[in-house]
């Protein structure tokens, strides 16, 4: 039986709603991990939840990112153990040098929560198998620091390497300035790692996986993971 | 001890004779740290004094009430061998002085008192009232509390799943910000402030303490001038994060069986904690205040004692449980110091530096708080003023779009998207709707949450506001398909030293009991917020209730849009056309004058009691209540939320304008899919119905008007609130 991780940080605050989809998805409840624990139970999958560890002091995710179990969540990474960060966890994992970039506060200042349109740009990852390629989904972001910044080396790179997992864009799939929440370069809601092992997401598809709360477009995350781990 | 014989100067708020009765109970003048203490114990705030007397008229028990008033929280009986436990509390000076933390720390304290009594809290709401949006310090205040609000609730990660906004002249000297926290718990472990017990460690937990917020409660008791910007460092400060681990410390140590009371440090800190749990055990507590964790150096034992510093709990443990408790809060990265202990004396006495520096006897500074009934006078009734007597508009559609585009009808948008309304996955209906829905986790079952209040008709007429705030809340909870539990109330007004205010409070707490009643909705917790004035200008009379109803099945609530196309719509209850203190007066016609419209209590009861078992028997598609702003905006945000229009057919027998924009009470609009079923349903139940229309089309179509898009409704609805928001001051 395969089995999934979340991480909990002081100030992980979607801990709960991560393990209520990775459940429906698996069949049985992942675990959670303290953040002090210094190493990992044996897992097929781990999750880095959103919140506001630690406050969010320094910067999101940054202190997060120098926690012991950090150290055992890249080291698995490392080995190629699907990774799946959101909001925070997106922010600890750019922190933390799983994914490049850094995650910026929002172009309008606020916080903002609202469903968002994402284009999902692959596939053939774990994290997407679920979806197709170009497929418009629909989920919600909830965040203060979601603007996404890479210097131009970088983007190009990540450009390169179709490691754009996810962008906002309008219900029809365009990717505007207008569909853009937070002001991320080229519309950037979501990467992955050079080896795909690793996604990043600021939007939370666990939130959007049941229909009595508007919506399943979160759901195929979540089962494809289910798929590809127990494959 | 150091005593001086002389009576100070400064009697930190209190009246002569209330110095006297002190004088009397500990038989010598009281020091500074007891001065302080008998200070706070019998502000207003704490004590209640001026309403007390009348809130004890209020309805507090039914079978569904497991804790009325009195505890940190209400509590109320959902099955399942759960319960919902909530209160409403104000942070109005705060709030003015400093708005981000004001109201952060408004939303921390009411959280606070919500997760001392064993639940985790599930959903955050709020009632706010603003000034004009021409007073140049609005824009500024609207901005700092709607962030604080969001930033405390979404980093502890509890939902902020609706409220109100709403702006009058009456506030620009004084805002309101009233927080509601509504959380759950085991019907078994639900937790109070009784130190039963002698003997029993009593147990300090969470922040360390500052000099932040010393006086608060006194603050919070006294009129504002134009000097109230130096109140600002008796406003503390917040921090989510810390509240968020002693959320889950003190839910991770409710769950063993170690704590016999425990009572959160809100207003008054120290001093307001430990005297309640002493009074409710009927023991002394002996405290030494070397061992109170400290933020700052040389604090005094009067600082420590009226610190309001956030984020702190008192606890009594069972003895021997204190190093397990330990463990638990160093996990969590909080503070846990050993302060005291409890004992048979019945006196608050405290230790600092091998001296005893307070000694107080417990029952009579509780039981001997002061009780006023103050005069009051009551409010003149207005004349009833004739629908034809309020001009008509120019046009129809025009005056609808005005009003849906105005300061108090537009879209709450701009707002409710910086609470995160999501976390917590348990969301159903989202902000926007009549009342919130939040589903009780891991069952079929939802929570849905109102709070309502409409101080305009408070001020002409007390009891009819009164009754018409507990009667909007309730039918906002029935108009999703929920059975209204119970209410919590928080009662905004001016200075009680004044006959006419006194009357003011008097009326709505009147009329708020008889609503009360006859609803079934009894009063479990509450807050009140009196002295709301600056330079002498009190605030609109703002009796707020925020109501909390259960939905057996969630699947069956309705949305308030319209249902599909073609369903029949209807308006559920007797239209007169009552434009009399309507928002048409104020804000097309010119002025809010006349009495308001009454409640009548038993067809507010008929009509809701219909409803709901309509919405149960699945014969509404969509329900919206009809509040402000009459049928004509209760159809336009009906099609704002489902896209689709609706033509009014036929003619109404009374003036157009009094039909769209009147504000009879007790009345809802529908759309059924089965009318004729609907209608025999009415017919059986004695509720008037009148079918206006079926849903279809794009447009909204008033009788005899021009057909309005709902795409223009929409952009008009949505625009004001963002565009005030983004200008800037010439």
């Amino acid at each position: 039986m395969s089995s999934a991780a979340v991480i909990v940080f002081p100030g992980s605050n979607c801990d709960r709603d991560m393990a209520v989809a990775l459940e429906a998805a698996l069949g049985h409840a992942p675990q959670t991990v303290w953040h002090g624990d210094s190493s990992l139970p044996k897992v097929d999958l781990i999750a880095v939840p959103g919140g506001f560890s630690y406050g969010d002091y320094l910067r999101s995710g940054a202190m997060a990112a120098n926690s012991p179990i950090m150290r055992e969540v890249v080291a698995y990474a490392n080995r190629g153990t699907p990774v799946l960060g959101i909001c925070n966890g997106f922010q600890v994992l750019t922190e933390c040098g799983l994914l490049p970039g850094v995650l910026m506060r929002n172009a309008s200042l606020k916080f903002i929560c609202r469903d968002v349109d994402l284009r999902v740009e692959r596939n053939d990852t774990v994290f997407t198998a679920g979806y197709s390629q170009g497929q418009v989904i629909r989920v919600p972001v909830a965040h203060h620091d979601g603007n996404y910044f890479a210097d131009s080396e970088t983007l190009a790179a990540l450009e390169g390497d179709g490691r754009v997992a996810f962008r906002y864009c309008t219900p029809d799939g365009d990717v505007t300035d207008a569909a853009n929440p937070n002001g991320s370069v080229a519309n950037i809601a979501g990467i992955l790692n050079k080896a795909g092992n690793v996604l990043g997401m600021m939007p939370h598809p666990e939130r959007l996986a049941d229909p009595l709360l508007g919506g399943t477009d979160g759901a195929p995350m979540f089962t494809g993971l289910a798929e590809a781990i127990a494959a | 001890m150091s005593n001086t014989a002389e009576r100070p100067d400064d009697l930190m708020g209190l009246s002569d004779s209330e110095y006297d009765t002190i004088l009397d109970i500990l038989g010598r003048a009281p020091n500074i740290t007891e001065l302080g203490i008998f200070s706070v114990m019998w502000s207003e705030h704490c004590s209640y004094k001026s309403s007390k007397f009348w809130l004890k008229t209020l309805p507090i028990e039914g079978p569904q009430v497991i804790q009325g008033p009195g505890e940190n929280a209400g509590v109320v009986d959902i099955g399942n061998g759960l319960a919902a436990i909530f209160k409403i509390e104000s942070h109005n000076h705060p709030s003015f002085i400093e708005p981000y933390q004001g109201a952060a720390t408004g939303v921390g304290g009411i959280m606070r008192d919500v997760f001392t009594m064993g639940a985790r809290p599930v959903a955050n709401m709020n009632a706010l009232r603003f000034g004009s949006p021409d007073h140049p310090k609005t824009r500024h205040l609207v901005d700092g509390v709607i962030s604080g609000i969001g930033g405390y609730g979404n980093c502890m990660g509890v939902p902020t799943v609706g409220g109100e906004v709403n702006f009058d002249p009456a506030y620009n000297g004084n805002i309101l910000v009233n927080a509601m926290t509504v959380g759950l718990a085991r019907t078994d472990k639900i937790f109070y402030s009784a130190a039963a017990g002698v003997g029993l460690p009593v147990v300090y937990v969470g922040a360390k303490t500052g000099r932040d917020g010393i006086h608060g409660a006194t603050m919070a008791s006294a009129e504002f001038d134009d000097d109230s910007e130096v109140k600002r460092p008796s406003v503390f400060i917040g921090a989510a994060t810390t509240e968020k681990l002693l959320l889950e410390a003190c839910l991770e140590l409710m769950a063993t069986d170690a704590i016999i009371a425990i009572q959160d440090m809100g207003a008054a800190g120290l001093t307001s904690s430990s005297v309640e749990m002493a009074d409710k055990g009927e023991v002394g507590i002996t405290l030494n205040l070397d061992h109170v964790p400290q933020r700052e150096t040389a604090m005094t034992p009067y600082e420590m004692m009226l610190s309001e510093s956030q984020e702190r709990m008192l606890m009594v443990l069972k003895p021997g449980r204190e190093d397990e408790a330990r463990a638990i809060f160093e996990k969590w990265e909080l503070d846990l110091a050993v302060i005291g202990q409890t004992n048979y004396s019945q006196r608050l006495v405290l230790e600092w530096q091998g001296e005893t520096v307070a000694d107080i006897p417990v029952p009579p500074l509780v039981a001997a708080a002061p009780e006023y009934e103050r005069p009051w006078t009551a409010t003149p009734p207005r004349a009833v003023i004739a629908a034809d007597d309020v001009a008509a508009p120019d046009d129809l559609a025009d005056a609808l779009l005005t009003l849906i585009g105005s300061p108090d009808l537009c879209s709450r948008r701009w707002v409710w998207e910086q609470y995160d309304h999501m976390v917590m996955g348990d969301t159903v209906g989202r902000p926007g709707g009549d009342a919130a829905l939040v589903r009780v986790h891991g069952t079929g079952k939802a929570l849905a949450i109102s709070t309502d209040c409409t101080p305009r008709y408070v001020v002409a007429n007390p009891v009819e506001g009164g009754k018409q705030a507990v009667a909007e809340a309730w039918r906002n909870v029935t108009a999703v398909g929920a059975t209204p539990l119970a209410v919590t109330n928080n009662l905004n007004f001016g200075n009680p030293e004044r006959p006419e205010i006194m009357g003011q409070l008097v009326g709505a707490v009147q009329g708020m009991g008889a609503a009360c009643t006859a609803l079934d909705a009894p009063v479990v917790s509450g807050n009140v917020s009196l002295y709301n004035e600056t330079n002498g200008e009190a605030i609109l009379p703002t009796p707020v209730i925020g109501c909390v109803g259960l939905i057996e099945d969630v699947t069956s609530a309705v949305g308030a849009g319209f249902g599909a196309e073609g369903d029949a719509v209807f308006v559920v209850g007797e239209t007169t056309g009552w434009l009399g203190c309507s928002i048409y007066q104020r804000d097309i016609a010119g002025g809010a004058e006349g009495a308001p419209p009454p409640v009548d209590l038993e067809i507010e009861r008929r009509n809701g009691d219909f409803i709901r078992g309509a919405i149960r028997d699945g014969r509404i598609s969509g329900c919206h209540d009809v509040s402000d702003g009459g049928i004509a905006v209760a159809l336009a945000e009906m099609a704002i939320a489902s896209g689709h229009g609706v033509e009014i057919t036929g003619k109404p027998e009374i003036p157009v304008h009094a039909w769209a924009f009147g504000e009879d009470q007790g009345r809802y609009v529908v759309t059924c899919p089965d009318s004729e079923g609907f209608e025999a349903a009415a017919e059986a139940a004695g509720v008037p119905i009148s079918r206006i229309g079926n849903v279809g089309g794009g447009s909204l179509t008033l009788p005899g008007a021009k057909p309005i898009s709902v795409a223009a409704l929409r952009d008009t609805h949505s625009r004001w609130l963002p565009e005030f928001m983004a200008s800037r001051l010439g």
